[in-house]
């Protein structure tokens, strides 16, 4: 049986490496969970879905290549923002980010001027016109960008700058 | 069970608004009393779900407010079903919460 499994078609070895990537990558997670938990570190690696590179990219375009594979994107005028164009708080500034487009599959908001720029994307399987609504912190005067993921498709839109009048960090 | 929340029908659309307790702290921030840094400590996932299975999820970063709020549109549930939220955050907590859509 051992013999006849090596000498089988491509397909099948190739079946067999796959297998063994996935098991060596979950056991690689389940690792660095256990060396965080047990050493009371901060287990960075937690799950697998957090897109840890696109949150720690330093710059839009890092981010959005990061999360997308692509920087490329096409302006659209169906993206609206909701934002204060005065935040006397830098530390809480109310956003909303409303896309009228039938099948909106992912919503990611930038703050151009952030050390990090994602502050947050969205997910949303049933799709339809959707509203996402949060509140960010924001260290300085800065723009802020939405990439929306609608029927496959990147789009893109910046909103005029959101002044910031005290520091969002507590400067 | 401290994740607060509220789900209206209105029509096809169910607007969510969800409001979770935590310090969100970004690691940047220093301790006003030692001058040591705070370490990184926010909320990364949260998941909506309804009878078990997931209809919005969103990641966030450390520039999300203290005490996040969020809210979105969900297409699915009706007036009279539960949804359930999760969340983790970057050191394994998780905190849960449910509500009923109205």
């Amino acid at each position: 049986m051992r013999l006849s499994s090596i000498s089988t078609p491509f397909k099948f070895g190739n079946f067999k490496i796959m297998n063994r990537r996935e098991f060596n990558k979950s056991l690689v997670v389940a690792t660095a969970i256990g060396a965080g938990a047990s050493m009371g570190m901060i287990p960075l690696t937690a799950t697998a879905s957090w897109p840890e590179s696109a949150f720690k990219a330093e710059s839009v375009d890092d981010a959005i290549n990061a999360l997308y594979g692509t920087t490329e994107a096409e302006s659209s005028d169906a993206i609206t923002f909701k934002a204060p164009d005065i935040a006397e708080n830098g530390a809480v500034v109310p956003i909303s980010i409303s896309v009228d487009m039938p099948n909106v599959e992912h919503v990611a908001l930038l703050v151009a001027n952030n050390p990090s720029p994602l502050a947050a994307t969205f997910e949303i399987p049933t799709p339809g016109p959707t509203t996402v609504g949060t509140r960010i912190k924001m260290g300085k005067t800065s723009a802020l960008v939405a990439m929306v993921k609608a029927d496959g498709k990147l789009y893109k839109a910046v909103s005029s700058d959101v002044k910031v009048t005290i520091g969002g960090c507590g400067g | 069970m401290t994740i607060k929340c509220k789900a209206k029908a209105n029509g096809d659309a169910v607007e969510v608004k969800v409001l979770m307790k935590h310090a969100m702290e970004t690691g940047l921030s220093k301790d006003k009393k030692t001058g040591e840094l705070i370490p990184a400590h926010y909320i990364t996932e949260v998941s909506c779900s309804l009878n078990g299975a997931e209809i919005f999820r969103c990641n966030l970063g450390p520039a999300i407010s203290k005490n996040p709020y969020l809210s979105f549109i969900v297409y699915g549930p009706k007036a009279g079903d539960t949804l359930q939220l999760t969340s983790l955050d970057n050191m394994g907590k998780t905190d849960s919460g449910e509500t009923v859509v109205k």
